[in-house]
C-alpha cells in the first residue's frame, strides 16, 4: 500500500485524486461515451435489430457524423480503461467522480444520437414500422436522466478547498 | 478474363501455396538463427506473428480465397482485410526492422539508418500522410473506375495489392511504433491521426453499402460493406489497444516502484 496519507475515503479527496480531478473526469467521461455506444451497437443493431445500418432516408453528412463518433466512442472506451489503469498505479483513482463522468458522458452520447443522428441527419431511426414518438421520447427522456445523474454524483464528489489545483495536468 | 490464373484454380493450389510461405518464412528464420548468435535470444513469439503476417499475405494473394475475390466483393473485402490490415499489424509487431538491423553488417546497418532517417521516409512516416496513402488509396480504388479496370489488368492488380499491403504497413508503423521508428510524434497527434482515418474506413463502408461499385450487385455490396465495416474495427481496435498500452508504458517510466504497489 502507499506510503502516502492521500486516499482517505470521507468526504471530499484532498492528495492524488483532487490533483488528477479532470484525468478522473476525462476517464470517466471516455468511459460512458464508449460504453453507451458499445451498447448501441450489440444491443440496437446487433441483437434487436431494430437500427439499420443504412437507410435510404441517410444523409451523406450523416454517414460522416456516425464514422466520426463512433470512431471516436471506439477509442474512447479502450483509452478510458488504460487512463484508469494509470490512475490505479499513482494511487489517484477518485470512482465517485469517475462514475459521475461517465454518466455524464453516457447521456450526452445517448441525447446527440437521440436528437442529432435520429432527428436531425436522420442516419436511422431506432425502429422501422412502428410509431416512432414513444421510442423517440423514451430515448431522449432516458439521456436527459443519465445526464441528471451523473450531474447529481459529481455535485457530490466535489473537492472540499479550491486552491488544491496544482497545475500537474501533463496530457 | 480469369484464365490468366490457372494455377490457382486448381485443387493443386496447395504447393504452390506452402512454396509461397516457405519463401516467405525462410530468410526470417534464418536472421533470427544469426541474431540468437551474437544478441539476446530474439523472442519466440515474434517469429510466430511473421509466420501468421506471411500466411495472411499468401492467403490473399493466391489460393481459392484469391480467385474467388476476382468476381466477389465480399470476398475481395476479406482479402483487403487480411492485405491491408492484418498482415500488417501482424507484420509490424514482429519487428523485422529490428532484426534486419541486428543481423546486416555495421555498415549496411548505418546505410538502411540513414535512409530510414532522411527526408523522404520523415514525409512518409507521418501519421497523415500514411493515413492519405492508406485511406485515400481506398477512396481512389472503389470510387472509381479502378476497381472495375483492376479487374481486367493483371498489371494493375499486381500493383493495387501491393499499394494495399505497403499502404497499410505504413500505416501501422507510423501509428504504433512496434519497431525501430526514427521520427517520433506525439501521442494525441496519433490517436487523433488514427480516429480520423477510422472514421474515413467507416464512412466509405457505408458509403458502399448506399452505393455499391460499377457490376457489383447489391446484396454483395451490403455484405461486403458490413464486412469492411466491423472487420475494420476489430483490427483497428488492436491498433487502438496498443497505441493506448505504449502511452500506459510510457506514462509509467517516471513513477517509482514504492508508489505503484
Amino acid at each position: 500500500m502507499a506510503t502516502k496519507p492521500a486516499t482517505s475515503n470521507s468526504a471530499g479527496k484532498t492528495g492524488a485524486p483532487a490533483v488528477n480531478s479532470s484525468r478522473n473526469f476525462g476517464s470517466g467521461l471516455f468511459f460512458g461515451i464508449g460504453l453507451i455506444a458499445f451498447m448501441d451497437e450489440v444491443v440496437f443493431h446487433q441483437l434487436l435489430q431494430w437500427h439499420h445500418f443504412y437507410d435510404l432516408a441517410t444523409t451523406r453528412i450523416g454517414i460522416l457524423s456516425d464514422g466520426l463518433l463512433n470512431s471516436f466512442a471506439w477509442f474512447a472506451a479502450i483509452f478510458s480503461l488504460f487512463m484508469v489503469a494509470d490512475l490505479r498505479r499513482k494511487n489517484a483513482f477518485w470512482l465517485k467522480k469517475w462514475i459521475g463522468a461517465s454518466f455524464l458522458g453516457a447521456g450526452a452520447f445517448q441525447l446527440f444520437d437521440g436528437l442529432i443522428n435520429h432527428k436531425v441527419l436522420n442516419l436511422h431511426q431506432i425502429r422501422y414500422n412502428v410509431d416512432l414518438l414513444p421510442y423517440d421520447l423514451i430515448w431522449n427522456i432516458s439521456a436527459v436522466l443519465l445526464l441528471l445523474t451523473g450531474a447529481f454524483i459529481l455535485s457530490k464528489a466535489r473537492t472540499p478547498q479550491k486552491k488544491k489545483k496544482a497545475g500537474r495536468s501533463d496530457a | 478474363m480469369h484464365e490468366q490464373h490457372p494455377a490457382q484454380t486448381t485443387p493443386e493450389f496447395l504447393p504452390f501455396f506452402l512454396f509461397m510461405l516457405l519463401l516467405a518464412i525462410v530468410p526470417y528464420a534464418a536472421a533470427v538463427f544469426m541474431s540468437n548468435r551474437k544478441y539476446r535470444k530474439w523472442p519466440l513469439h515474434r517469429f510466430v506473428l511473421w509466420c501468421l503476417g506471411a500466411l495472411a499475405i499468401v492467403a490473399a494473394l493466391t489460393g481459392p480465397l484469391a480467385e474467388q475475390a476476382h468476381h466477389d466483393f465480399r470476398m475481395h473485402m476479406v482479402v483487403h482485410l487480411l492485405l491491408g490490415m492484418l498482415a500488417p499489424l501482424l507484420i509490424a509487431m514482429s519487428c523485422p526492422l529490428t532484426l534486419l538491423l541486428r543481423t546486416a553488417s555495421t555498415a549496411a546497418a548505418r546505410k538502411l539508418t540513414a535512409i530510414l532517417k532522411s527526408r523522404p521516409f520523415r514525409v512518409l512516416g507521418n501519421p497523415i500522410t500514411a493515413a492519405i496513402l492508406n485511406i485515400g488509396g481506398l477512396y481512389l480504388l472503389y470510387l472509381t473506375d479502378l476497381y472495375h479496370l483492376m479487374h481486367e489488368s493483371i498489371l494493375l492488380y499486381a500493383l493495387i495489392h501491393l499499394h494495399i499491403f505497403l499502404a497499410g504497413y505504413l500505416f501501422t508503423v507510423a501509428l504504433v511504433y512496434f519497431d525501430v521508428t526514427p521520427h517520433r510524434f506525439s501521442f494525441l497527434y496519433r490517436s487523433s491521426v488514427l480516429i480520423i482515418a477510422l472514421a474515413g474506413h467507416k464512412i466509405l463502408a457505408k458509403t458502399l453499402y448506399a452505393d455499391p461499385p460499377a457490376g457489383v450487385g447489391r446484396q454483395e455490396a451490403e455484405a461486403g460493406s458490413m464486412l469492411m465495416y466491423y472487420g475494420g474495427d476489430l483490427i483497428d481496435a488492436f491498433l487502438i489497444f496498443f497505441l493506448c498500452w505504449h502511452w500506459y508504458r510510457a506514462a509509467g517510466k517516471g513513477i517509482r516502484h514504492s508508489q505503484m504497489t
